[in-house]
């Protein structure tokens, strides 16, 4: 049994994050409102409420997947963090540049960049945050002298190419880019594929390692399989933005090669979650049932997202879905349904693993509750929002307002099943939140490091 | 360290090389658009409150920002200086007077006068490829 604790700042990331995400469903609701009725909650314009949510639910994307690899990496793969204390320095960083962000969207004070629309003055810590956490990563799972399992690969690609992608998108600061419309949404839409790209690094590698770790099986995070997922992942982050630009007046080949190389990555994400899936034990099943469960939503959300994207990367098709509610789908289809899911799973994981078995119920009925009222919510969303962008897509008038009020019955079910989709995360971050500080608790005797035992629960 | 793992971070390098050559392509000759005057003083301070407002939030250029609003891309073109002019001045139901005073109200309609000359959004004259590409007639590249 150990009493070293350095895993806990995992937990408080974790933690923070699933705060930052029950905030920021709140925030999404709230201009759900202010979509339907634009005069609701003035003091409070959506110019702001929109990047509150924006920012709060991509901080949980990060805190999560950042928490669960400084937890999993001690305490999980028996390497002790390179520097406790430069994770708790990349801890305060993060929380103070939060709330610093946030002070600057309820005062209004805007960079005005579209999903970083804080000032970029203050994207030096977050840099600093990355180099912190970088060091700390690559200097602890050098401990690991065998060959790297795929998950080490693509946590440390998330890193470095997050990095790489953050500075690209701060090129228009330089008047060689802001000047040149054109080079401008570019790259701006070039950073930010790449920079999705590398958050999916993040949390697919997060997948692939709770798939290890739950069957108690290596292979798969070892196969030729999950290796190719890695590189198509990579060459995707790279080269996978343009379907955002097809109508922006770049050369010709930008286009048709991102056409090429459109989404291959989901496919096979897909097909190692599946087979993974197939090759489990039924105890295995049940001994992680709410992580299981979580990844198995992800796995369904994979292929309804990937059914989706191959549509919009057609340039004809998406001519009609581009700029409309389509594009809002597939991006919170893929947010919600996939990387939610699966950082849901790694919450989940981390509390049967840490807790002993009589503090909580394997497959509890509340998180039960939560999740489909989560799961179904979603598919109401999704599809509202899908409804709307038809709508929009296909309207051949030139009145904006026209058009709005066409699509509004769409909204109002996307906004209400908005509300419900927020109930049903609330009902599931509350139970996460409150079992993962049982964990922390003082009072709290930690269970022994490392896997599962085997054998039936 | 197995032949794997060496095939491995030789097939990263190639993709990382593949990424510097790429990126620098598309910094430079691909993005090379015709642009029918280079951006003016006033442009370029209207460039400047765009971003300060936040304005993408709920406008887009090309289809891309928030959709609260309508896109922004040909707006000068398609209703005139004097009727963005209005919109900027006065607000609608749906969007807030932001008390932009004569000169920034200027500098804003010149931003979108610029950004209008570069191309055109949706695409009106078009074809379409056999392979499901769009060949656009009416923009500058």
């Amino acid at each position: 049994m150990t009493t070293d604790t350095s895993h806990f700042i995992g937990l408080r990331f974790m933690r923070l994050g699933m705060l930052a995400l029950a905030i920021g469903m709140f925030f999404g609701v709230i201009g759900g409102f202010q979509f339907l009725f634009p005069e609701f909650l003035q003091e409070l314009l959506f110019t702001k409420t929109r990047p509150m949510h924006v920012s709060m639910v991509v901080s949980w994307i990060f805190l999560v997947a950042i928490g669960g690899i400084y937890f999993y990496l001690p305490r999980q793969c028996n390497m002790p963090l390179f520097s406790a204390t430069l994770a708790n320095w990349h801890f305060w960083i993060f929380l103070i540049t939060g709330l610093a962000i946030i002070a600057c969207y309820l005062s209004g004070k805007f960079g005005g960049r579209e999903y970083f629309e804080f000032p970029p003055i203050l994207s030096l810590p977050i840099f600093l945050m990355w180099i912190l956490f970088g060091i700390n990563y690559f200097k602890t799972v050098r401990q690991d002298k065998e060959s790297w399992p795929v998950y080490y690969w693509m946590w440390g690609t998330g890193i470095v190419f997050f990095f790489l992608t953050y500075a690209e998108s701060h090129l228009y600061l330089i008047p060689y880019f802001r000047e040149n419309m054109v080079r401008e949404i570019m790259v701006q839409w070039k950073s930010y594929g790449a920079l999705t790209g590398s958050w999916n690094m993040l949390v697919y590698g997060t997948a692939l390692f709770l798939a290890a770790r739950i069957s108690g099986c290596e292979k798969y995070a070892r196969s030729k399989m999950a290796f190719g997922l890695y590189f198509l992942g990579l060459f995707n982050l790279m080269f996978g933005w343009a379907h955002h630009t097809y109508f922006v007046p770049s050369d010709t080949w930008i286009r048709s090669f991102a056409y090429l190389v459109s989404m291959t990555e989901l496919y096979i994400f897909g097909k190692i979650l599946w087979d993974w899936r197939s090759s489990l034990e039924d105890w295995q099943k049940g001994r992680h049932c709410n992580a299981y469960r979580f990844l198995i939503a992800a796995d369904i959300w994979v292929f309804v997202n990937l059914g989706l994207a191959l549509i919009i990367s057609v340039p004809l098709f998406n001519m009609f879905t581009h700029g409309t509610h389509i594009t809002v789908a597939h991006a919170m289809g893929s947010t919600i349904g996939i990387n939610t899911m699966i950082l849901l799973a790694s919450v989940f994981y981390v509390i049967r693993e840490e807790l002993p078995e009589e503090v909580h119920a394997q497959c509890s009925p509340q998180l039960r509750v939560g999740y489909w009222t989560v799961n179904i919510s979603l598919a109401v969303f999704f599809t509202a929002l899908v409804l709307a962008g038809v709508g929009k897509g296909l309207y051949d008038g030139s009145s904006f307002q026209e058009m709005m009020t066409n699509i509004r019955p769409f909204l109002l079910v996307f906004t209400i099943s908005g509300v419900t989709l927020m109930i049903g995360m609330w009902i599931i971050l509350w139970h996460g939140f409150r079992l993962m500080g049982q964990i922390i608790s003082p009072n709290k005797t930690p269970a022994p490091a490392g896997v599962a035992e085997p054998g039936p629960a | 360290m197995g032949d794997a793992n060496i095939n491995y971070r030789f097939a990263f390098g190639t993709l990382c090389v593949a990424f510097v050559f790429y990126s620098a392509t598309v910094y430079t000759n691909g993005t090379a658009a015709t642009h029918g005057e280079p951006m003016s003083d006033a442009a370029r301070s209207g460039q400047q409150l765009f971003q300060e407002n936040n304005c993408i939030a709920c406008h887009q250029f090309y289809g891309l920002g928030g959709y609260m609003g309508p896109d922004l891309t040909n707006v000068i073109s398609n209703r005139g200086e004097a009727y963005s002019r209005a919109f900027i001045t006065a607000g609608t139901a749906s969007m807030p007077n932001f008390g932009f005073d004569e000169e920034e109200v200027t500098a804003i309609v010149a931003f979108l006068a610029f950004v209008d000359q570069t191309g055109t959004y949706p695409p009106s004259n078009y074809e379409v490829h056999w392979t499901g590409n769009i060949l656009q007639d009416d923009d500058p590249r």
